[in-house]
């Protein structure tokens, strides 16, 4: 009688001692006489709980979390029955039940490197339907679905591919960008380490739509577990599924360098230059790698497309608010204490998330204020909490969406010094291409100190340096750190005394 | 000729062929050999067509690569804003204390190199880092001081 266990191998699982846990299960099992078959999923995304162990009992999966080495043993004695760290069906946990889970479906379900648990769960459907369509069909059905680039800038896939597709150019190619920059974004993480097998079939059905014979996955170099669970999955997608398609895919690794994650900078990288923004036109969709035409997408736009093509583009539109169809997925971190991914159709309050879902603070302190959508995303106060996530209403609220990070801090956070810490970040990042980028973060950096330390006069020079980084700069790197800046002297002028004694 | 010259060599002409080559050979020496020595930049830009001044320039821009041998361990602390959340910069002022050591240096021993990270992904479990590429949750100045120089 075989034992079949289930025990992420996502990042966020290690980090919280996975492997040591692995270990203790196989000694354990071991010492029994016990057959024991360890199932490597990745995370069901609920990194509170993790490491999440689960058996299947009846048809469902029972979870028992967070489990440390210690509580092995007791786990073996009552047979996975009661325990203090029995969750009961992992479905029927709140926050996994209130999610609408498309492109998380199988995240934490099923080992990310077995391809007839990705089949047996829905995957490959959606590449044998685009082998049926002409690619004006492919095309159509995205557009039809409402598919908007997931790395934050939101824009249309449809038209995108369209473009590459009508592009007159040889040897097109398929870049899926995995450099997930922005701080407090996980998503991509997750899903490659959780279901790779959904990002390489969006690429290979990418291939397929516009006419592609090399596709590349930049990873960032921050995520060496994911590296390591891509290249194999690479190996068996390659073996089983691309085999006589004509059509591969590399894997290339970055170097740390956050602009990288902007698409023109990410095209210089893997040509092998420095990862400097290059000015558009041309378009990469025109001429990108290499001068090629380019489809470059984020990993969860093109792991979202499987499923489009599998269930029809209807059922996909039918979820979301306006123009942001589909879902999205949010990623909560920082002080909080039910972190993790959720995805949820768009149109959710924050507050509802951070609050309702998340159960608020990890510190049980009040929230002060949540980042939305990364580093250069806008520091939000309980005050907007009734701002529904999404594009639209995010902008309206004089923030940004973005890759849906959310990072939570209480109010022990100094907002004055958040706000320096992105200009500090911009100038450590800024690739040097455009002067009020290069030059503007570490000018901010000054003036904020001087507003910090009580000058007043400070204020109207970083409004006109803020106004001048935003107009004049090439990509979001330096046109977007206003952001987070002018949105914490908006809601916190507490936090600044040159602000404060001005406004007195 | 150096030994790592040649190697250096050996491992860029492998990669000639590829579109873009440049990321993944600096990537490859490194791994092998710990560091570029700017001394093997001639052979990679003759091996791959481009010229020295190019290799230099690649290498100088991007925070992976670096041009003198690291530390035993590489400790690689995230200051980004979820672990500042969580005390991240206590944490990072505590390590560069404990270590005797600034981003980006090794120590005289040889022992350890402290890196700065822009997020490793791991924002829900903050404060995060990677050691010796192994990710580490939830973690206090004393449990990496302690996994890193004992």
């Amino acid at each position: 009688m075989t034992l079949t266990l289930f025990l992420p191998r996502d990042s966020a699982a290690l980090a919280l001692g996975a492997e040591a846990v692995a270990d203790a299960l196989r000694a354990e099992a071991t010492r029994r006489g016990i057959d024991l078959r360890l199932v490597r999923t990745g995370s069901r995304g609920m990194v509170w709980l993790e490491p999440l162990l689960e058996v299947e009992r009846h048809g469902a999966r029972l979870g028992f979390g967070p489990i440390a080495t210690g509580d092995v043993p007791a786990l073996f004695d009552s047979d996975f029955g009661p325990h203090p760290a029995a969750l009961g069906p992992v479905a029927d946990i709140p926050f996994l039940a209130r999610q609408t889970r498309l492109t998380f479906a199988r995240c934490g379900v099923i080992d990310p490197l077995d391809l007839d648990a990705y089949r047996a769960h829905g995957g490959l459907a959606g590449l044998a339907r685009a082998q049926d369509m002409t690619p004006e069909q492919i095309i159509a059905a995205l557009t039809d679905s409402g598919l908007r680039g997931r790395g934050g800038a939101g824009f249309p896939a449809g038209i995108k591919w369209r473009t590459v597709m009508q592009a007159d150019g040889p040897r097109k190619v398929i870049v899926a960008n995995a450099d997930e920059g922005d701080s407090g974004s996980f998503a991509d993480r997750m899903l490659m380490e959780g279901d790779p097998f959904a990002l390489l079939e969006g690429m290979a059905i990418a291939a397929r739509a516009v006419g592609a014979e090399t596709g590349y996955i930049y990873l960032r170099s921050e995520y060496p577990v994911c590296a390591d669970i891509l290249r194999a999955a690479l190996e068996v997608f390659h073996t089983k599924v691309l085999a006589g398609s004509g059509f591969t895919i590399e894997l290339r690794i970055g170097a740390g360098s956050y602009v990288c994650g902007e698409e023109t900078a990410l095209l210089n990288s893997l040509e092998g230059k420095r990862g400097t923004v290059r000015a558009k036109p041309p378009l990469p969709a025109i001429a990108g790698f290499l001068g090629r035409p380019t489809v470059i997408n984020n990993v969860l736009t093109l792991a979202a497309v499987p499923h489009i093509l599998a269930d029809g583009a209807d059922g996909y539109a039918a979820h979301g608010t306006g123009r942001s169809r589909g879902t999205v997925a949010f990623q909560i971190g920082g002080n909080v204490r039910h972190g993790g991914l959720f995805e949820t159709g768009p149109g959710l309050t924050l507050g509802d998330l951070v609050n309702g879902i998340c159960g608020g603070t990890a510190s049980g302190r009040p929230v002060k204020a949540v980042q939305v959508g990364g580093p250069l995303g806008a520091y939000f106060p309980p005050a907007l909490f009734d701002t529904p996530l999404t594009y639209e209403d995010c902008d309206a609220a004089g923030g940004l969406l973005g890759h849906a990070g959310l990072t939570v801090f209480d109010d022990s956070a100094d907002m004055g010094q958040l706000a320096r810490f992105a200009f500090e970040f911009c100038a450590v990042e800024s690739c040097g291409t455009c002067t009020p980028c290069r030059i503007g973060a570490v000018r901010g950096m000054e003036t904020l100190d001087r507003l910090i330390a009580g000058d007043p006069q400070a204020a109207p020079l970083l409004a006109d340096l803020c106004e001048v980084m935003r107009a004049g700069s090439l990509c979001a790197m330096g046109g977007f750190t206003p952001y987070p800046v002018e949105s914490a002297l908006r809601h916190f002028p507490d936090d600044f005394a040159g602000q404060r004694e001005a406004a007195e | 000729m150096t030994d790592p010259a040649i190697r250096a060599r050996q491992i860029a002409e492998a990669h000639a062929g590829m579109d873009g080559p440049l990321l993944p050979v600096l990537h490859a020496i490194q791994s092998e050999l710990g560091h570029i020595p700017p001394d093997v930049f001639p052979e990679i830009a003759a091996a791959l067509d481009l010229s020295t001044a190019e290799v230099h320039g690649v290498v100088s821009y991007y925070p992976d690569f670096r041009t003198t041998p690291p530390g035993r361990r590489i400790l690689r602390v995230c200051r980004a804003e979820a672990c500042q959340a969580m005390g991240g910069a206590a944490l990072a002022d505590a390590l560069r204390a404990g270590l005797g050591l600034d981003w980006h240096e090794t120590r005289a021993d040889g022992a350890v190199t402290l890196e700065p990270a822009y997020c490793l992904g791991l924002c829900a479990c903050a404060p995060a880092a990677l050691v010796d590429g192994a990710p580490r949750g939830r973690v206090t100045a004393d449990t990496l001081l302690a996994e890193v120089a004992p």
